[in-house]
């Protein structure tokens, strides 16, 4: 074939062809939307942390979101144990409302042990 | 790696057992296969190596991302045993200059009627469904042979069985969870399942076929009889296959002759595809 197509058919006769107007209004393309849900996935690694957020991935269910977490996440090692969490059972904080939620200790240096100076005869601290 | 710098998901090679640890126990004469054994040993690499190639195929094509990398995965799983399994089969092989046969000598060049894994091996992928197929009998059929590998007495072949097992186990586990997904998913995924396993059945019964190489090494406590591991086979499976309420598919069996270098008419394309590189280019690294 050449590199512009078949010549017979010069490019200009593609505004010709009269498209058939739909008899139906399309169906739903089924790949338009994901089917499978949406995991998220933490990983204990082998030295006895907590399970730590390692990403998200796609499975229609539990047992098949645990097999594609070790084929993800665990290829080099990095742990000995998975959870995997549907995401939208997961409630997170607002990120707009950093203000609010996170800034409010700041400035409150006595929520810190550091804050504090040991009074003499002080003994064990 | 100092305890510091580890971190939450820390990232270890671990210790297994590597091909270049059996090709270099091979070069310097620490493993040194009989004709016989290394004849086993040839056998059973060319099936995972025919298999990888196969399943390197699906990286791109899968219906999922998260498929893709399972299949990925399965496929460098058993491109790793075939490396071990060539690597040690070489060691009772020598190159027209003297030197033993390394894994890549096997690998790119040797010609179709030279490679001996059986013709399930070399089946086409066909839709994801057929994969599954092919993967399941496989997988279960590796499974089994490696676990009694574990106990040969040849050092070698029990070392690389070891480490095979553990991920064939997985490889099981993945494909019964599909066979049982498609089988019970939608009258589509079912049909294609049932269909799948039409295509790949005539070639289970050449697994399991005894023959005088396989008769002298398994009476050495070298090999595993096929046919020894059969009567498991048809149990785990059949009741992974009772689970998804699915028979077993009532095909004839073909004739086979793999393990002779009687190959379908699928194993030269394979072939072509993964040699063309060196034999274009011997001894080119990259």
């Amino acid at each position: 074939m050449s590199p512009h197509g078949n010549p017979e058919a010069p490019a200009s006769s593609a505004t010709e062809i009269k498209r058939e107007a739909p008899k139906a209004s399309p169906k739903p393309q089924e790949h338009t939307e994901h089917a499978w849900g949406l995991w998220e996935v933490f990983v204990r690694s082998s030295r006895g942390l907590s399970h730590v957020h390692a990403g998200s991935l796609h499975a229609p269910d539990a047992a098949m979101a645990l097999r594609n977490a070790r084929d993800l996440y665990t290829r080099r090692n990095e742990g000995v144990s998975i959870w995997v969490v549907p995401a939208d059972a997961i409630a997170a904080s607002d990120p707009d409302s950093k203000g609010a939620f996170f800034e409010s200790p700041q400035g409150k240096d006595y929520r810190h042990a550091t804050y504090y100076t040991k009074s003499e005869g002080v003994k064990h601290l | 790696m100092s305890e510091a710098n580890a971190s939450a998901t820390r990232i270890t090679p671990g210790n297994a057992l590597r091909p270049e640890d059996i090709a270099l126990e091979v070069r310097t004469g620490l493993a040194k296969p009989t004709e016989d054994t290394a004849e086993y040993a040839l056998r059973l690499g060319d099936d995972a190596l025919i298999l990888a190639q196969r399943l390197g195929h699906w990286i791109s094509r899968a219906p999922e991302l998260e498929e893709d990398i399972a299949l990925g995965n399965i496929a460098l799983d058993q491109l790793g045993h075939a490396r071990s399994f060539l690597s040690y089969a070489g060691g009772a092989m020598t190159n027209d200059d003297g030197s033993a046969k390394s894994e890549d000598d096997l690998a790119y060049f040797r010609r179709e009627h030279e490679f001996r894994s059986v013709q399930l091996f070399e089946q086409p992928n066909g839709d994801f469904a057929a994969t599954i197929a092919r993967q399941f009998v496989v997988s279960y059929y590796q499974f089994l042979l490696y676990s009694r590998l574990t106990e040969s007495k040849d050092a070698t072949l029990a070392a690389i069985a070891a480490k095979a097992v553990k991920e064939v186990d997985y490889h099981r586990d993945h494909a019964a969870q599909w066979v049982l997904r498609l089988a019970g998913g939608t009258e589509e995924s079912r049909k294609r399942m049932i269909h799948g396993f039409r295509i790949m059945w005539p070639y289970v019964e050449e697994l399991f076929r005894d023959d005088a190489l396989t008769g002298r090494l398994a009476e050495a406590g070298i090999a595993v009889a096929p046919s020894s591991i059969k009567e498991d086979f048809d149990r785990l499976t059949g009741e992974v296959l009772s689970e998804a309420e699915l028979e077993v598919p009532d095909v004839p069996a073909a004739p086979g002759g793999g393990r002779q270098g009687k190959h379908s008419e699928h194993l030269g394309y394979i072939l072509a595809e993964m040699q063309v590189l060196a034999r274009e280019h011997p001894g080119a690294s990259w």
